[in-house]
């Protein structure tokens, strides 16, 4: 996407422009650009939140969107993840001491015998992006991980993500538990990976199945809000 | 493509982009993966099953797997004025369900599997076994492993990738069909470059042959 050269100097453009070329490096997977633009915004005291939301969320909503439309793919993707990475390992201590808006907790993971888990990572980043805490439990998720952890951890929803036609019943296994222990109607249920659909989160009980990330993000953001109206 | 068609004159290159027109004469048509075109010929030529025709699908429709059941659909509305009987050489193969509700509508039959390596090694034995950490190939994977996995992955342009790939990942079970030493080590080799352990099972053709057989 950049058409610029390799002599391009970061801090010699103004902000606007900087922001601008961040999205690019974003798009191309420039991970060492991506950290040397934060800390360049950071030392012309742009707020840690701003530099989230307004560079690297926007950023990624591009790689998200043209991912959907084809237009890039799984190992583009990555490496634009990885440099988003990048940029957040500096913003993330600094946000929590800046007061960033906290949005909510969510525990996500891949459900038992699945291993899949670049869409997980990329869902866990945005919604971290969009100011959820998140607790990744990694691959491979028996039920009691999930509720276990929403319980002790006291959180607000539970991701769960699944990219085989064998593993994605397992998320069913994980609602009918948290049924069975009369807890369902404390959590916010969100699936997703590719082989789901809405039907099938219809199906098993989820509250929504979500696309994509920047889907699931909108979603999480709404079922907080009505969960605050109902309190 | 002439009915006399042989395997060897078949390449893996236009199995995977083109697929392939028909082989045969037979009254009943398997529309198959492009990946199963080999296993398919040959399973018809060892137990003379020439009441079957053969027509593939590109087998790259892997990597999109979104578009399988719109493919098979299309092609059976295409084919099933010819024929007297349809059988459709697909697993679920990632779509969620889609490829089943389709051929349910379409009254055609599929393999009850999700996909081409739980058939081959048996499906129930497959499951029952939840190699969670391993990395499956077939024969057509073996051999076209660098346009199904290696570019597809971006591991051409980007190795670095690799662990976050495969990271989780400790085995390459080589699913075979045939006895293949030089595939054995294609296999073998493609193991060494996910940086996994190998392991070889002769699978043969698992499934598939019983799956054929069934409207003799
Ligand atoms: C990349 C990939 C792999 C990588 C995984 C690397 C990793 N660390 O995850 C590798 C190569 C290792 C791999 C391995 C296997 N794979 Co694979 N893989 C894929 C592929 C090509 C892309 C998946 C992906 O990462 N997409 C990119 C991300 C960004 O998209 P996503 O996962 O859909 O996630 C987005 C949304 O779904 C959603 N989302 C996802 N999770 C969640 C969770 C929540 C809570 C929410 C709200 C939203 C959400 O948001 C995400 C971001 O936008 C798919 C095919 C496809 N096109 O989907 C096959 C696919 C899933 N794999 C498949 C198979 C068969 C396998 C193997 C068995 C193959 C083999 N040869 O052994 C093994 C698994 C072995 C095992 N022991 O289980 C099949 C599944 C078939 C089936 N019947 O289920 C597919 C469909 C390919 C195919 N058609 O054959 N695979």
């Amino acid at each position: 996407m950049s058409d610029q050269g390799d002599d391009l100097i970061l801090s010699e453009l103004n902000d606007a422009e900087l922001v601008e070329q961040m999205m690019d490096d974003l798009y191309d997977g420039l991970k060492d650009e991506i950290e040397e633009a934060v800390g360049i915004l950071l030392e012309r005291g742009w707020v840690p939140y701003d530099i989230l939301t307004k560079s690297l969320v926007l950023g990624m909503q591009i790689v998200g969107d043209d991912f959907r439309d084809g237009i890039l793919f799984v190992p583009e993707v990555l490496r634009a993840a990885q440099a988003m990475k990048g940029g957040m390992a500096i913003l993330k201590p600094l946000l929590v001491e800046t007061g960033a808006p906290k949005m909510g907790k969510m525990v996500i993971g891949t459900v038992k015998g699945d291993i899949h888990d670049i869409g997980k990572n990329l869902v866990a980043m945005m919604m971290e992006g969009a100011g959820f805490e998140i607790i990744d439990l990694g691959i491979n998720n028996p039920a009691e991980d999930y509720i276990n952890t929403a319980i002790n951890e006291g959180c607000d929803i539970i991701g769960m993500s699944a990219l085989l036609t064998t593993t994605m019943p397992y998320m069913k296994v994980v609602i009918d538990q948290l049924k069975e222990m009369g807890k369902r109607d404390d959590y916010i249920v969100l699936v997703g990976g590719a082989p789901l659909n809405e039907e099938f989160g219809t199906a098993i009980g989820a509250d929504a199945y979500c696309d994509d990330a920047a889907i699931a993000v909108e979603t999480a953001k709404s079922f907080m809000l009505r969960k605050h109206n109902q309190a | 493509m002439s009915q006399d068609l042989k395997p060897r004159d078949i390449t893996d290159d236009s199995l995977r982009d083109q697929g392939l027109s028909s082989v045969g004469a037979g009254k009943t048509l398997v529309i198959a993966c492009g990946a199963l075109a080999r296993e398919i010929l040959a399973i018809i030529d060892a137990n003379g099953l020439e009441h079957l025709t053969l027509t593939c699908l590109p087998a790259i429709l892997h990597n999109t797997p979104h578009d399988i059941p719109k493919a098979v659909e299309d092609a059976v509305n295409k084919h099933k004025d010819d024929y007297d009987h349809i059988l459709v050489a697909y697993g679920d193969c990632g779509t969620g369900g889609q490829l089943q509700s389709v051929c349910a509508r379409l009254g055609v039959e599929m393999i009850d599997s999700p996909h081409c390596y739980a058939f081959f090694d048996g499906t129930t034995q497959f499951l029952e076994r939840g190699e969670v950490t391993s990395f499956f190939l077939t024969d057509f994977l073996a051999r076209q492993f660098d346009a199904f996995v290696w570019k597809p992955l971006g591991l051409d342009r980007y190795p670095d990738l690799r662990d976050m790939y495969f990271g989780n990942y400790e085995t390459l079970v080589y699913l075979a069909q045939t006895d293949d030493p030089a595939l054995v080590q294609t296999a073998k080799d493609c193991a060494a470059r996910l940086g996994l352990k190998f392991d070889l099972r002769q699978t043969g053709y698992g499934e598939l042959t019983g799956f054929l057989g069934k409207r003799a």
